[in-house]
């Protein structure tokens, strides 16, 4: 196991920032399209994290004209080609499931977090 | 010798370079020591004795001690012959490292499967079982007929019937060998392979 989570340590990503549950993030996605390549920017709530080391994701929610989206992405995947954290929200709960429940404006109510709150390590 | 012997560590998932993920299992392979050369004239067949997995002196029973001591190789787990494969000129005691093998070499790994206990036969076999309509009862998961009554009037040695699955050897063929790391000794392949982790596992160079 331990030489397992070597082998695994020099896939990882380094440069992921600190992000939870709540937070609003901007992913830029690798995007082929024939032989070309270009990057794409999804913004949405991060709603959860699941797994750790190389099979660790997240998913990522946001209302796309009028109709919610979510998006899961593995974290260490080269398809994810950079995560900015855009705002902090505040959530007592790991899975924000609840949102996928709610209509309109509540849709995206996240209570924010000021930058105080970030534990050292996530 | 395109052959090693080593331990499942377990599963993980790597990138390969066009961001697709591939599945694989990570081996703990090697240091292997030769213990004995088999020869034609001497053993009637061409082998290598090959030890793997280090252990106590005074855990291993004394014919064995003597056996490798006469080897000058450390008493080991698992000892395995390799037989019928490419002989390169290895000699008594020489040490087997993972870097046998190359990035991109096609092997067989053999385990043994993971005990499943009593199984039924549709699990086992991959029978269809019975209609679950048509006003069947208790038959849905059942085996059917085992041989008729008037004929042939007993059953054929053979049948295929329900009982203990797993637990028995089973090799894992064409597998590509995905990441050699010779300092650590591990081997990352393809796909899963036979048995549980820590398991012994034998990695020999596919012929085909």
């Amino acid at each position: 196991m331990q030489k397992i989570k070597l082998l695994e340590a020099t896939q990882l990503k380094s440069t992921l920032p600190i992000f939870r549950p709540g937070d609003t993030i901007n992913v830029q996605v690798r995007v082929t399209e024939g032989d070309k390549e270009r990057l794409q920017s999804y913004q949405g709530i991060v709603i959860n994290r699941r797994g750790e080391g190389m099979s660790e994701t997240m998913t990522v929610r946001k209302i796309s004209n009028g109709v919610g989206v979510e998006r899961i992405f593995p974290l260490h995947s080269p398809s994810v080609a950079a995560i900015d954290v855009v705002k902090l929200g505040k959530s007592r709960r790991a899975k924000l499931f609840y949102l996928r429940s709610r209509t309109g404006k509540a849709a995206t109510k996240v209570k924010e977090r000021t930058a105080k709150l970030v534990p050292a390590s996530v | 010798m395109s052959g090693i012997l080593g331990k499942k560590l377990g599963m993980t998932s790597i990138y390969d370079d066009k961001g697709k993920v591939i599945p694989c299992t990570v081996i703990e392979a090697g240091p292997c020591f030769v213990s004995q050369v088999m020869t034609v004239e001497k053993n009637g067949y061409a082998a290598y004795q090959v030890s793997f997995d280090e252990k106590k002196e005074k855990r291993t029973p004394k014919p064995q001690v003597g056996h490798f001591k006469k080897a000058g190789v450390k008493p080991a787990y698992l000892v395995s012959e390799f037989r019928d494969i490419i002989l390169s000129d290895l000699k008594i005691g020489d040490e087997i490292k993972a870097d046998v093998f190359k990035e991109g070499d096609i092997v067989d790994v053999t385990g043994t499967s993971k005990g499943k206990g009593f199984m039924g036969v549709v699990r086992r076999h991959h029978f269809g079982g019975g209609s679950r309509t048509h006003g069947q009862s208790d038959r849905q998961r059942a085996p059917g007929s085992v041989g008729g009554s008037s004929f042939p009037s007993r059953t054929f040695k053979g049948t295929r019937m329900a009982g203990r699955m797993g637990g028995e050897q089973v090799t894992a063929k064409k597998l590509r060998i995905v990441k050699v790391i010779p300092d650590s000794n591990l081997l990352v392949v393809l796909g899963a392979i036979p048995g549980t982790k820590n398991s012994y596992v034998k990695v020999v160079i596919n012929k085909d």
